[in-house]
């Protein structure tokens, strides 16, 4: 029940971000230069087609009027359609969504267990380790996705062939095309994060290391795979959760990049195309969708924080 | 700040990322000077071609030399770091710093707005920015300053805040330095170091996400050259001439490496500063003194181990990091009876304790000595024979009872654990030995504080659990760290009489760290008084109530806060207790001591036996007994 009241209570204090977020986009958008009515109606449309289309799109009513009118359609589920093919952009969207969420998710997973091994052998063994969780997130930090992604593809689907270079398959069509099409990618964004995930978790263990209760435990006796495994690594977890958080929204934009070398067609292929074509309704969807995303996945972070720390729970 | 630039130009990392950043900076800067070729010059006779004198790095698929374009897209690299830079540092440092000093609405109203700004989706706001000004990389980057600035704003609010904080405490203690000077002088150039590593790490994301721009073809519209259009190049190629990913690509990587390089470098500079004054502050006034000799006792003062003795330490010393912290300590302590250790902090009390368990803190050892226990030398067990020790023959109870339970466990979990290591016993049965534990301990209605966390106990209760846990193995020893310094006086009180009656029914030994005086006078039989790193006196408790021998005994006897008088203050021991590195080579409580004489300081003090079983180290015990009663 306490659960439920916090999701419910997140929920609704996301709803200014949102208000903020769509407001933001239209009143950028609303500063493009041309007229959307112009390029709809065509170059030899009459003024009296113009001015119809001008009026059918609401573009003679004020700004807040037209975001009111726009926030109201929404609410109902309706983002517009596209300026290009006329699709819907709810269903252009929901069409996407798919493919950017297995990316972001599969590498949120590999990076997160990949991290948390990583960090957790570093910070047992120190020395050597140490310094190579260092490097491999200077590496992490410095090798931007969509050159990893470029020398990835030259090496496993040029060179070698094992994997294909582009484009996605549905899991419905063939699961294990769709796994091998994620390879790459998935590999592309999670090298960075998995480093930064192992620096936070070898901090975070070696911090825990030095507890209190972590002398106590040792003091009386309990076994050390049992400190390790169960009392270093949950309160170890709670910065960790943090950082997983963190990486998800990234990797949400590093997919804008991914999702162009590899040709998938996701949300931020579609986002890119859609700025290059300033395809509005597009655009405002898009970034809706993606705030909503950012809005869960912090709800989730919060939600491991409550499974994680009692004292989360209470408060 | 020359300093800070001296220190942190001799890190290898710094140098090698300075050097390359700065080329990048003068041959961009300078590319029409050192280019090559110009950077839109074709030549199609030499397309696509590998690295020759003519074209070092390369020619892409127009003939153009690719180390031409690369000198002269880092223009617009350059711009663009400059830009965001700009804005990022501009905003983050105006608000950062409005939001901390002034507080009220204007804390609030940016805190809000940076929370705020946090959750957009950064890249996504620049590509919708890019949509309405297209091609305008000037715009991107500055909407990526204004989007990065609230990470600088929460880092300068929360740093301005605790320095707001210090700077009360500072200009109470330093008088004569006026606020402005605090200010210039301690506070600015702490901030001013992490506003520049801040920096340094954000420029490197500026210039990750301007290539990645470019390479999407937002940024510098081709034939322009930009590193990120050099990319998108390579990867239209990729299928010919795999080379040209390397030159496209490379400097990209090592640009951004750098410029996270230097951020660490700065940072581990500023924080090596700040640990090395804050160090250096105490000890400003204090001559400096020739570093401790080595401990000389020879055991004569104590006698050999008692064959009766369930603890016997013979000449523990510890050292950690190299340096001697404890000192040839030994004592004996029998079955069924206290032992207190007494001294202030810094002595050596709880190193000593943790040592005989062999939990050095910090990474350091025990150098050499015997802790017996029921005859076997714990200092030699292995790793996995003292764990075994651990618990069920010595139990350990600490000093912060509210920090030595895990807060993620209920006190159910964690008692059972302690049962079930100790015990092979099923689930169900270990819930009603840890009922018994906690009912043993005196805990009103075991069976709901059981169920709750750490957090939901209050501090005499938590230590009452801690307690219960120690008692999970049945010890025959408890070593209790400071148990009740934590708490309240009246709970205090109630833990003492708690251990005193688990002693009397379970007929455990218990060693007790302590500074209260009070505490010994309850539960000790024997007491042991610590200084810097030694036992400087070793007697029964009584006889050391009633004629300490020894000038440290004796000013923390006065000391007592139980003893004061009404009306007249506290008496103390002038000066602190000397850090491990500043032992002196004499008795170490000589600089204190109103007994020191020339003798005291010529050489190491020995520990010698005065009565059956009392001991001390000084050279003036026969003074302070005929003095004694007039002090």
């Amino acid at each position: 029940m306490a659960v439920f009241r916090m999701v419910l209570r997140r929920l609704l204090s996301s709803i200014p971000l949102l208000f903020a977020v769509s407001a933001l986009t239209f009143v950028l958008v609303s500063l493009v230069p041309g007229d959307p009515a112009r390029t709809i109606a065509g170059e030899h449309a009459t003024v009296a087609q113009y001015t119809a289309v001008r009026l059918q799109m609401g573009l003679n009513q004020s700004l807040p009027l037209q975001y009111w009118h726009w926030l109201v359609q929404a609410v109902h589920g309706n983002l517009g359609s596209s300026l290009f093919s006329g699709e819907p952009v709810t269903q252009l969207l929901s069409n996407r969504l798919p493919v950017s969420l297995s990316l972001i998710i599969s590498g949120t997973a590999v990076s997160g267990v990949l991290g948390v091994a990583l960090g957790l052998f570093s910070a047992r063994r120190g020395g050597f380790m140490v310094k190579a969780v260092d490097g491999l997130s200077l590496f992490g930090l410095g090798v931007p996705p969509f050159w990893l992604a470029l020398v990835l593809v030259e090496v496993f689907a040029v060179k070698l062939r094992w994997f294909p270079a582009i484009g996605y398959v549905s899991p419905a069509t063939d699961p294990a095309q769709w796994a091998r099409s994620l390879v790459l990618p998935v590999v592309s964004l999670s090298l960075g994060a998995s480093a930064i995930i192992a620096k936070q978790t070898r901090d975070s263990v070696l911090d825990t290391f030095n507890k209190d209760f972590i002398r106590v435990m040792q003091a009386n006796g309990f076994s050390q795979r049992s400190i390790l495994y169960r009392h270093v690594l949950k309160n170890a977890a709670i910065p960790v959760v943090t950082i997983l958080g963190v990486v998800f929204v990234s990797l949400l934009a590093a997919t804008v990049f991914v999702e162009t070398v590899f040709a998938m067609p996701g949300l931020g292929l579609l986002i890119q195309q859609a700025t290059l074509q300033h395809d509005i309704p597009v655009i405002q969807g898009a970034v809706l969708y993606i705030t909503l995303l950012v809005v869960l996945a912090n709800l989730l972070v919060d939600l491991a924080y409550g499974l994680l720390d009692p004292r989360v729970r209470a408060a | 700040m020359n300093g800070l630039a001296r220190r942190v130009m001799r890190r290898p990392a710094a140098v090698a990322s300075t050097t390359w950043l700065g080329l990048v900076l003068v041959t961009a800067v300078g590319a029409p000077l050192f280019a090559p070729h110009g950077p839109l010059d074709q030549d199609l006779n030499h397309v696509l071609s590998d690295p020759s004198s003519g074209h070092l790095l390369g020619t892409d698929e127009l003939g153009r030399d690719i180390l031409s374009r690369l000198l002269y897209g880092g223009q617009s690299t350059l711009l663009g770091v400059v830009e965001a830079l700009l804005v990022y540092l501009v905003l983050g440092v105006t608000f950062g710093l409005a939001a901390g000093y002034l507080g009220g609405w204007v804390d609030w109203v940016v805190t809000r707005t940076a929370e705020l700004m946090f959750a957009l989706p950064g890249i996504i706001i620049v590509l919708v920015v890019l949509s309405v000004f297209p091609s305008n990389l000037s715009a991107a980057m500055i909407t990526f300053g204004v989007l990065g600035s609230p990470g600088l704003v929460r880092l300068l609010r929360a740093q301005t805040l605790s320095v707001r904080e210090e700077l009360y405490v500072a200009a109470a203690r330093v008088s004569g330095l006026s606020r402005p000077q605090i200010l210039r002088r301690h506070v600015l150039p702490r901030m001013i170091s992490m506003v520049i590593v801040q920096a340094a790490l954000f420029a490197a994301i500026v210039v990750t996400i301007q290539a990645g721009l470019g390479f999407l073809g937002f940024g510098v519209q081709p034939p322009n050259p930009s590193w990120g259009g050099l990319v998108a190049d390579a990867s239209n190629v990729i299928d010919t001439d795999p080379w040209m990913l390397v030159p496209a690509g490379v400097p990209l990587v090592l640009t951004v490496i750098a410029l996270g390089l230097l951020g660490d470098a700065i940072r581990d500079a500023a924080i090596e500063n700040w640990s090395l004054s804050k160090m250096a502050a105490p000890a400003a006034g204090v001559t400096a003194r020739p570093a401790a000799a080595p401990d000389t006792d020879t055991d004569a003062g104590v006698p050999a181990s008692d064959g009766a003795a369930l603890l016997s330490v013979r000449g523990l010393s510890v050292e950690i990091g190299g340096t001697p912290v404890v000192q040839n300590v030994s004592f004996d302590l029998m079955p069924g009876q206290t032992l207190g250790v007494v001294g202030e902090s810094g002595c050596g009390k709880s190193v000593t304790a943790l040592g005989i368990l062999g939990l050095v803190p910090g990474g350091g050892r025990i150098s050499g000595g015997q802790c017996l226990f029921e005859g076997k030398d714990l200092a030699t067990l292995s790793p996995a024979e003292l764990a075994a020790v651990r618990g069920s023959g010595i139990a350990f109870v600490s000093q912060e009872p509210m920090v030595a339970l895990d807060p993620t466990f209920t006190v159910s979990a964690q008692l059972a654990e302690a049962v079930r290591r100790h015990r092979r016993i099923p689930r169900r049965a270990a819930r009603a030995r840890v009922l018994e534990l906690l009912d043993l301990v005196n805990i009103p209605d075991p069976a709901a504080v059981a169920r709750r966390y750490p957090h939901q106990l209050s501090g005499g209760m938590a230590q009452r659990v801690a307690i219960a846990l120690a008692l999970a193995g049945d010890p025959r020893l408890l070593i209790a760290d400071e148990p009740t310094t934590a708490l309240d006086v009246t709970v205090q009180a109630e833990i003492l009489a708690l251990l005193r009656t688990l002693q009397d029914e379970t007929g455990m030994s218990v060693l007790i760290v302590t500074h209260d005086w009070g505490v010994v006078a309850d539960l000790c039989q024997r007491a042991v008084v610590m200084y810097a790193g030694q036992v400087v006196e070793h007697a029964d408790v009584n006889a050391m109530f009633g004629q300490p021998y020894h000038p440290y005994t004796q000013g923390l006897l006065a000391a007592n806060p139980h003893l004061a008088v009404e009306g007249e203050p506290l008496p103390t021991i002038p000066g602190t207790v000397p850090a491990p590195s500043d032992w002196p080579s004499g008795c170490r409580f000589s600089q204190r001591c109103p007994y020191a004489t020339e003798e005291c300081s010529a050489g190491p003090v020995a520990l010698t036996r005065l009565q059956a079983d009392r001991l001390s180290r000084c050279l003036h015990t026969d003074q302070l007994v005929l003095e004694g009663g007039r002090r």
